[in-house]
């Protein structure tokens, strides 16, 4: 079938400010929204620059704004989301610096992640058997959701707290931070909720569920930002 | 102009290989890793169904027989001292894991649960083991998650998003890399003690793969350009299960879990070729069976796929069949495989509780890569003479620890163990030795110059066309089944498009983010790990593991039960050493 692909350009070495522009391509309806771009670089414009790595919605590189929402472009078939002679408009993420084409600079988001303590914290002796640290199969499950986050960004580039603040950790850098909190082995749960209740932490979400929209991995985002607001509110991690 | 940095050691690549040697090597010397992605964007995070180690978490289980088993399902290829210390390191790797914070599935009594995988036995009674530790069918986003996780925790030092594009070797030694800033297009020259190589694959010579579009063989190319061998490059393994047409890995733990082949007939086939291990004999045995069904006729609808089939009610009929009192539901399917029944869901439009699923071999691993010794120390021939301060350890090197075909979860163990081993003997040896002078200048004047002449070229070939023109080539004459004349034919193609490669014409010019660039760079590199492997697979007159030969199917031990290590200078030259074989004697491969 045949698709038009509107594509936002920005080539930082010759222009002021982005422009759309417009490519035919042939595909099979199965094919990928990532499959096309593919088509458009290697066929039509090699200069087109994007991210991806995968190809199967695992890496988290290819995040973009597909038809007004966010999708990995690889996780996206044009059968879903367009039929024969439609116009599929791809864009960057929004509230992150464009650097090229569909390319964003990541940094920001990464800083958020980091400043959220997204690690295993436990100072207790390790078993003196060598063995591993004993878990239930209960309190595994209970952070099991929010161990599949990609960093993909898509969640806190579709959230409108975050384009109107960048300060705004995002829904990303929470998710992460609830994976820890939620995780019986941690002990750093206090550090933690005392970043995210500082001013530009969890209290600037507003509920509006664009994160679990835009989630590739079905992440349940607000959920989990809603836990780790309610272990804010009342003190108590469950 | 360029950029300059120094570091005592050097990792290159960030996924479990690279990672894990990082947060070794940098407990005690100044490390930095670089690499041409965000780390989490590693194919690691790509691995699925387990990481293998004999913890007889479920039932009994000994590090011996996960070291016969990988020699056996290797086909003796393996250098069993290497495969010792990789099955006996496993379980400390793995608790080591555990406690850096991953988030493995548990037992009821809260220990790390396990589950079967291809290839892995009990020695004794020769049935299927619990021996892959796993989270869901993410397991090695997890793996790479909790290893980047502490990373940050280290406040270990990163370039991402440079690709890495030389080495810098002079008089045997190796002093550092040289990288391009993707984000700025301009060269920095890492200057280091030690480097080591962890890149992972280079899959994408093949059109029918599970391999990122990342994973296009860089250094090992590199390598070659520098006059140094690589080892195996014949020994490519293609995993049975990839979704049919895409090659998007369905893991093989949806056999473990009870999953079947199925052909055209509805026949469990893989009882008639492998009667104690059936679905779970070793992935190069399984891909080749599929092919011989699909050759006589009995491919779906007499077409090029065969199905794998996780309905519930039929994993549990075959329970019955076989004397396992286990039974399962969707539920159950849904907990333990997630991921790969919804690639099945969005790629192919199909319910994998509810149908069977199309299915074709997939190019997935190479067990052949970047010799190392023991310790990830580079080799620089057969004889084992080191190239010092450069190592290598994960996908990319080839220690041996898989022979001529990986066992499943094999490749996780690997990157843990050498990677955790290539940290500290890098840390180790950065802190007796010294800085050799390098010369900055001419070596990034060598690199731009390289560069500029691709970006400025002013021929008529389009990277994409080589690009496929190889791939489709490979699938066809350097795939499961290879022939003499076919591989022949291969290397005569592979050499007129590295003709065509030269007249290249790409259309990005400038400086900033040139994918178009580093794209037909990538390529390059690929078509000279083509002809290699091309040239190791028409030399290796014999059948074994994941390399098979129509003309010669027979295993031949006495001519052929030897490493090949190939240079390129100009044309391809071949040299052999022997296996190292210590307790286990080649035997016939049978399950």
């Amino acid at each position: 079938m045949r698709v038009n692909l509107k594509i936002k350009r920005f080539n930082p070495e010759t222009d002021k400010k982005p422009h759309w522009e417009q490519y035919g391509v042939e595909v099979e309806p199965t094919d990928r929204v990532l499959d096309a771009l593919h088509q458009v670089k290697w066929n039509q414009d090699g200069t087109l620059a994007l991210r991806r790595s995968c190809a199967h919605g695992v890496c988290g590189s290819d995040a973009m704004r597909i038809n007004g929402r966010n999708m990995l472009a690889c996780k996206v078939l044009i059968q879903n989301i367009a039929r024969e002679g439609d116009t599929i408009t791809v864009e960057p993420i929004l509230g992150l610096p464009v650097v090229k084409d569909l390319i964003v600079d990541m940094e920001p988001f990464f800083a958020h992640y980091r400043a959220v303590m997204p690690y295993l914290v436990n100072n207790d002796p390790l078993p003196p058997d060598g063995r591993e640290r004993r878990q239930s199969p209960e309190d595994r499950e209970r952070y099991d959701d929010t161990t599949k986050c990609i960093l993909c960004a898509a969640c806190t580039t579709s959230c409108p707290s975050f384009w109107a603040r960048g300060e705004y950790v995002g829904p990303a850098a929470i998710v992460q931070a609830h994976r820890f909190i939620f995780d019986s082995r941690d002990q750093a749960t206090q550090e933690r909720l005392e970043i995210l209740s500082a001013a530009d932490g969890v209290w600037r979400c507003r509920t509006v569920f664009n994160c679990t929209e835009a989630c590739p991995r079905n992440i349940q985002v607000t959920k989990a930002i809603g836990e780790v607001k309610e272990a804010l509110r009342t003190g108590v991690v469950r | 102009m360029s950029q300059y940095h120094q570091f005592d050691a050097l990792v290159v690549g960030a996924g479990g290989a690279g990672l894990m040697a990082a947060l070794y090597a940098s407990k005690s010397v100044n490390t930095a890793v670089i690499s041409k992605l965000y780390p989490t964007r590693s194919h690691t995070g790509t691995a699925q169904g387990g990481i293998s180690a004999a913890l007889g978490n479920l039932e009994e289980d000994r590090w011996e027989w996960h070291a016969y088993d990988t020699i056996k399902g290797g086909d003796f290829l393996c250098d069993q001292d290497a495969v010792d210390i990789m099955c006996r390191e496993a379980i400390d790797a793995v608790i080591d894991l555990e406690h850096m914070g991953l988030p493995f599935d548990r037992t009821p009594d809260g220990k790390i649960s396990q589950r079967r995988f291809g290839g892995h036995t009990n020695n004794e009674t020769k049935k299927p083991v619990m021996r892959a530790c796993h989270a869901a069918d993410r397991t090695g986003h997890m793996i790479l998650q909790t290893l980047y996780q502490n990373c940050i925790k280290n406040d270990v030092k990163f370039f991402d998003e440079f690709q890495v594009i030389d080495l810098l070797i002079e008089d045997g030694r190796c002093n550092g890399v040289v990288a391009v800033q993707l984000a700025t297009g301009e060269i920095h020259i890492f200057h280091s003690k030690a480097t080591l190589i962890a890149t992972g694959g280079f899959g994408k010579m093949w059109k029918v793969t599970s391999n990122a579009h990342s994973l296009t063989g860089d250094l090992p190319a590199a390598i070659l350009r520098r006059g140094l061998p690589l080892e195996d490059m014949e020994f490519f393994q293609f995993h049975p299960t990839g979704v049919y047409k895409l090659g998007i890995l369905l893991s093989e733990a949806a056999r473990g879990e009870g999953a079947v082949f199925i052909n055209d007939k509805g026949e469990r086939f893989m009882e008639r070729y492998m009667p104690t291990l059936k679905d779970l004999a070793p992935r190069d045995i399984c891909s080749r069976c599929i092919y011989t069904e699909i050759r006589e006729g009995r491919g779906i609808g007499g077409k090029d796929y065969v199905y794998l089939d996780f309905r519930p009610e039929q994993i549990n009929k075959y329970f019955e069949a076989d004397g396992n009192p286990k039974r399962i539901d969707a539920h159950y399917l849904e907990t333990r495989l997630p991921d790969i029944i919804e690639f099945a869901r969005v790629y192919q439009g199909i319910d994998p509780i509810k149908e069977p699923v199309p299915i074709q071999p997939t190019a997935h691993y190479a067990m052949g890569g970047i010799p190392t010794d023991n310790d990830t120390r580079v080799l620089a021939d057969e004889t084992g003479r080191i190239v010092e301060g450069l190592y290598a350890a994960g996908e990319v090197a080839c220690v041996s620890v898989h022979g001529a075909n990986r066992l499943g979860t094999n490749s996780l163990v690997d990157l843990v163990v050498f990677g955790k081993r290539g940290g500290l003997k890098m840390a180790e040896y950065c802190k007796q030795a010294s800085f050799r002078p390098i010369n900055k200048d001419s070596a990034t004047k060598e690199n731009a110059d390289q560069l500029d002449r691709l970006r400025n070229n002013n021929g008529s070939e389009r990277p994409d066309t080589i690009r496929k023109e190889m791939q489709a080539l490979m699938d066809d004459k350097v795939g499961v089944y290879r022939t003499g004349a076919g591989l022949e034919e291969a290397i005569d193609k592979i050499h007129e498009l590295q003709a065509r490669y030269k007249r290249l014409r790409i259309d990005d010019k400038g400086y900033k983010w040139n994918t178009d660039l580093m794209e037909a760079w990538e390529l390059g590199a690929l078509l000279d790990l083509a002809e290699v492997t091309a040239f190791a697979a028409l030399a290796r007159t014999e059948s074994r593991g994941g390399h098979y030969r129509e003309d010669y199917p027979n295993r031949d031990d006495v001519n052929f039960l030897k490493h090949s290590m190939a240079w390129k200078n100009g044309s391809v030259t071949l040299k052999y050493k022997p296996v190292r074989i210590t307790r286990i004697q080649p035997q016939e491969r049978k399950y």
